[in-house]
């Protein structure tokens, strides 16, 4: 039999029972529709978390000192060895691969101006940091390293922090704040940054000369740690290893001890981060794919019923010469039209939901091709899988049976 | 009966000859129907030979069965068997749509052609339920005759029909025999029967009676004489 007659004869027998019919594909477009909304969902979390964490600087490694273990107890990081300043000028001067860097110390301020008061995060840093981090400036300017000499009380801050202390859009530049009693002239607003994939507010931040919190605020000798970006994302590795020579060489370490010290890059980051969303992914798909597979056994279901019920007509089909392929192919068709109507109606649904999804709950998503062609397959091979064994069913029937057969 | 073995027919030798006109008889379980089955190559022999134009049916295959019932018979049934929701036209079209040679240019004139050789060209894309019992059985034979079959059989043809309808199907018959077409019916009827010009009569699996029939009644002229029913003609 031809393929358009096939088509044909199988579109007429399921424009025949068309509640029945839009009910099997019901299965099928409700399953391919949550696969793409799934993925979709999946897709856009993994994205944005992909594009905070470049946010933060792709190229950023962070050195901190290890915990020390002392009889086998081991101790909180930083507790007995601390990078000093001479660590980072060898770092700074010593390694190529390195491109920007900066010391850091932290500590916890309570900000007081204008009658207003704030807690927050002061860094102390490099004017380095700025560009380690990207951070673009909104208003006045970024410290200088002649300000981190002589330990200027000067500061930059973060939109949240001026929020609070100064009012939304206001310019906080040449206003003065006191930090635990210290006060600061402010020279600089920080561009918005938004939250980073913790949900930590990026903007709530204080960063003032390196010096200027080392020596007036914290009163300490050393650094707690030390920041830097490599030339450039491939650098990232040869930059880890040029660091940990140096250091390994200053804290008279040999090459098979382990350091006191550890990086971290933001790729280390970045990668699980991005391996939690896929697995998310993962889980809502095959969560999604079984609803998939349901809708399939539901053709099976009313496959089988159809060729019980159409024993007859079988019959008579073999009887004028229709051969088991000839039925086979007939059913399967069958089979396979539901799923591929009902997958792509899904793919419009799925794609609709989506959109639904981001609007109402403002998620983020992302709708690939892979993800509709992926789904779309996953319809069609159901489809024969499941259309299968009626087909064959009805394929093997006797005709003389088929044809008595009330 | 399930499993036990039941020998249908035994030590039948038959003849059947090109324009043949025959009617089998005899009663339910004389083995009928199992001739029939055989001779439309739905079902082969245990034993002995079945030669159709030349061919051992006995040695073929499911696909090749299909393939001979596809080109040299035609079936007319009982109770018509037409696909229901599908319109008379493509009723006959059907054993064409299997014969990937037929374009479907050549499948429509041939459908139609056969479907005007039983007088019914204008009911062409009627459904089989807006079509009365004999119009439906002149379908079928339209069906059987589409592919140039060697043999029609038809299986108890007049059983659902009354008697004016099944003088109407044994016309149609015997015009397509005088055409060349070699035609095989089942009857219970005597009456039937007598239209063709051959007589078998079957009991317990063998060949009772076969005989030629001397004088065969005329359909067509004893129509002219019957009666009209209101019933057939109003529809």
């Amino acid at each position: 039999m031809k393929l358009r007659n096939q088509l044909k004869a199988a579109i007429r027998s399921l424009g025949k029972n068309k509640m029945r019919t839009f009910l099997t594909m019901l299965g099928i477009i409700i399953g391919v529709a949550s696969v793409i909304a799934m993925l979709a969902i999946g897709q856009g979390s993994k994205e944005s978390i992909q594009k905070q964490i470049a946010n933060l600087g792709t190229n950023l490694l962070t050195v901190f000192p290890s915990a020390s273990m002392t009889g086998g107890v081991r101790m909180e990081a930083g507790s007995s060895v601390k990078l000093t300043m001479d660590d980072y000028k060898a770092v700074a001067s010593r390694c190529p691969a390195v491109l920007y860097s900066t010391p850091t110390v932290r500590t916890s301020g309570q900000l007081i101006a204008s009658g207003q008061n704030w807690r927050t995060t002061v860094w102390g840093v490099y004017p380095d940091y700025f560009n380690i981090r990207n951070l673009d400036i909104d208003k006045g300017a970024v410290f200088t390293l002649n300000d981190d000499r002589t330990a200027s009380k000067v500061c930059v801050i973060g939109q949240t922090v001026n929020k609070y202390l100064f009012g939304e859009g206001q310019d906080p530049t040449g206003r003065i704040i006191r930090i635990n009693k210290i006060p600061f002239q402010v020279i600089g607003l920080i561009a918005a940054k938004g939250q980073n994939a913790w949900g930590q507010d990026q903007d709530d931040i204080v960063i003032a000369p390196f010096n200027t919190v080392q020596v007036r605020m914290m009163t300490v000798t050393y650094i707690q740690s030390i920041m830097l970006s490599a030339t450039s994302e491939t650098m990232i590795p040869e930059a880890t290893d040029e660091v940990t020579q140096v250091l390994k060489e200053r804290h008279r370490l040999g090459p098979s001890e382990d350091p006191d010290f550890s990086i971290r890059s933001q790729a280390d980051i970045s990668s699980a981060a991005t391996a939690t969303s896929s697995i998310l992914t993962a889980l809502l798909a095959s969560i999604a794919s079984i609803s998939l597979l349901v809708g399939g056994i539901g053709i099976m279901n009313i496959m089988l019923v159809s060729v019980t019920e159409r024993t007859r007509e079988i019959g008579i089909r073999m009887g004028v010469g229709a051969r088991g392929r000839d039925v086979l192919l007939q059913f399967l068709i069958e089979a396979l039209m539901i799923s591929l109507i009902g997958g792509l109606l899904g793919v419009g649904l799925g794609i609709i939901a989506s959109g639904v999804i981001a609007s109402i709950m403002s998620w983020p998503v992302t709708i690939t091709v892979q993800s509709i062609v992926l789904s779309f397959l996953f319809s069609t091979a159901i489809g024969i899988f499941f259309g299968w064994y009626p087909a064959r069913k009805a394929a093997s029937l006797n005709p003389i049976d088929a044809l008595r057969y009330e | 009966m399930g499993d036990l073995e039941v020998h249908a027919l035994r030590g039948i030798n038959m003849d059947v000859h090109k324009s043949d006109f025959i009617a089998i008889m005899g009663k339910s379980g004389s083995g009928k129907s199992t001739f029939m089955n055989i001779a439309g190559c739905l079902d082969v022999p245990t034993k002995g030979e079945y030669m159709l134009d030349n061919v051992d049916v006995g040695k073929l295959n499911k696909d090749q069965l299909a393939h001979l019932r596809n080109k040299k018979i035609g079936f007319v049934f009982q109770s018509f068997n037409l696909l229901s929701r599908t319109s008379a036209l493509e009723n006959v079209e059907l054993p064409l749509m299997y014969n990937s040679k037929v374009s479907s240019k050549e499948m429509k004139e041939r459908s139609i052609n056969a479907l005007e050789s039983v007088g019914l060209a204008d009911r062409s894309h009627h459904l089989p339920s807006q079509l009365s019992g004999g119009e439906q059985q002149r379908v079928a034979i339209a069906r059987a005759l589409v592919n140039n079959p060697v043999v029609i059989l038809a299986d108890e043809p007049t059983g659902n029909l009354d008697t004016r309808t099944s003088v109407e199907v044994m016309s149609i018959f015997q015009k397509l025999n005088t055409q060349g077409i070699t035609v095989i019916i089942v009857t219970h009827e005597p009456d039937i029967a007598a239209y063709t010009n051959r007589n078998v009569t079957f009991r317990d699996g063998r060949i009772q009676k076969d005989f030629i029939v001397e004088k065969p009644r005329n359909a067509a002229t004893e129509l002219l004489t019957m009666p009209v029913l209101t019933e057939e003609e109003t529809i």
